[in-house]
C-alpha cells in the first residue's frame, strides 16, 4: 500500500516535467530563429554603419592597370639610354622632375577617376550611398598618412632625393591603407602591411625603386581587386 | 525558459529600434538623415520610434544647427548601451 502512494505521485511529477520540456521546445524552436535573425541583422548593422563596405574589386584592377602603363612610361621616359630594368642611379633636370610629377599626376587622377565610378556601381549594388558618413571616415583618414606621405616626397625631390620618391610613396601609401583599414573591409589591412614591406625592401635596394613602385601599386593592385571581385562580387 | 525570455528587453523587440541601437552602438553619434539611410524606414517611422528610444533614455538627443539648418544628433546612452549589451546576453543564452 504505502509503496504505491509514493510511486504514483513521482510517476505523475515526471510525466508532467516531460510535457513541459515539450512544450518549451516547441516555443523554442521558432523563437531561435527568430533571435538568430535579430543578431544577424545586429551583426550587418553595426558593420553597415561603421564601414564602408561597398569597395570595388574593379577599381583595384583598373587602377593596377593604369599604374603600370605610368610606370612603363616612367621607365622610358627616364632611362632613354637603356632599356632593361636593373639598378639605375639617374639624375634629373627640372624638366624631367616635372614632366615626371605630371605623370604621376596623371596617374592618380585616373586611377581615382576609375575609382569612384566602379565604387559608385558597387555601391549602388549594396544599397550604400557613395557619399555618407562612412565613406567620408574612411577618405579621412586615408588621406592623412597619404597626403603628409605626398608633401614629403615632394619635399625631397625638390631637395633631388629622387631615389627615395617611390619607395617613400609605398611605405606611406600602406600606413593610409592600414589606418583606413578600420573603416571599411578588413582585406585592405593585409594590403597595407605588404605595401609597407615592399616600401622598406624597396628603399635598401634603392635603384630599384620604379620596379618595387610598379609591383607595389600595379601587380598589388590587379591581385587585390581580382581577390576581392570573387570574393564580394563587386 | 520563462526566466530567460524576461531577461529580453522589450525596446529592442522591434526591428527599427534594434537597428537603430546597433548603429549606435559602434558610431559616437549619427543623425537623423544617416540613421533614415541606414535603416530604409519613412521619417514618421524612424521619428517615433527614436522618440520611443529616448523615453526609455536609452539614446540621447543633441540639437544643432549647421548652415543654419537643424541637425539633430543621437547617441546610444550608458544605460542604453548596458540595456543592449543586457539583450544580447540574454539572446545568447536563449540560442545556447
Amino acid at each position: 500500500m504505502t509503496k504505491y502512494f509514493i510511486l504514483t505521485p513521482i510517476k505523475i511529477w515526471k510525466f508532467k516535467s516531460n510535457c513541459i520540456t515539450l512544450n518549451h521546445k516547441v516555443l523554442f524552436m521558432s523563437e531561435k530563429e527568430k533571435y538568430l535573425q535579430d543578431l544577424k541583422e545586429i551583426k550587418d548593422m553595426m558593420s553597415r554603419s561603421s564601414k564602408f563596405i561597398s569597395l570595388s574589386g574593379l577599381s583595384g584592377i583598373s587602377a593596377g592597370v593604369i599604374a603600370l602603363i605610368g610606370a612603363f612610361l616612367a621607365y622610358r621616359f627616364v632611362y632613354t639610354d637603356q632599356l632593361f630594368l636593373g639598378y639605375r642611379s639617374i639624375t634629373l633636370t627640372q624638366d624631367k622632375a616635372l614632366i615626371l610629377i605630371g605623370l604621376a599626376l596623371a596617374v592618380v587622377t585616373l586611377a581615382l577617376a576609375f575609382g569612384v565610378y566602379f565604387t559608385g556601381k558597387a555601391a549602388k549594388q549594396k544599397q550604400q550611398s557613395l557619399w555618407n558618413e562612412q565613406s567620408k571616415r574612411l577618405l579621412i583618414n586615408l588621406f592623412i598618412p597619404l597626403i603628409t606621405g605626398g608633401l614629403l616626397c615632394l619635399i625631397l625631390l625638390s631637395k633631388g632625393f629622387i631615389g627615395m620618391v617611390a619607395p617613400l610613396t609605398l611605405i606611406f601609401y600602406g600606413l593610409a591603407l592600414v589606418n583606413a583599414s578600420k573603416y571599411t573591409l578588413t582585406d585592405i589591412r593585409s594590403l597595407g602591411l605588404i605595401e609597407i614591406a615592399l616600401g622598406l625592401v624597396s628603399i635598401y635596394f634603392i635603384g630599384y625603386g620604379l620596379l618595387f613602385w610598379a609591383i607595389g601599386f600595379g601587380v598589388l593592385h590587379i591581385i587585390y581587386g581580382i581577390v576581392m571581385k570573387i570574393k564580394y562580387g563587386a | 525558459m520563462k526566466e530567460l525570455l524576461k531577461q529580453l528587453d522589450k525596446a529592442f523587440e522591434n526591428k527599427v529600434r534594434l537597428g537603430v541601437m546597433s548603429a549606435l552602438m559602434v558610431n559616437d553619434h549619427l543623425d537623423f538623415n544617416a540613421l533614415k539611410e541606414l535603416l530604409g524606414v519613412t521619417d514618421g517611422n524612424l521619428a517615433s520610434h527614436l522618440k520611443s528610444l529616448e523615453k526609455s533614455e536609452y539614446i540621447t538627443v543633441e540639437k544643432d544647427f549647421i548652415d543654419r539648418k537643424p541637425n539633430t544628433k543621437y547617441s546610444a546612452s550608458e544605460q542604453g548601451k548596458e540595456a543592449f549589451k543586457a539583450h544580447i546576453k540574454a539572446i545568447e543564452k536563449l540560442l545556447e
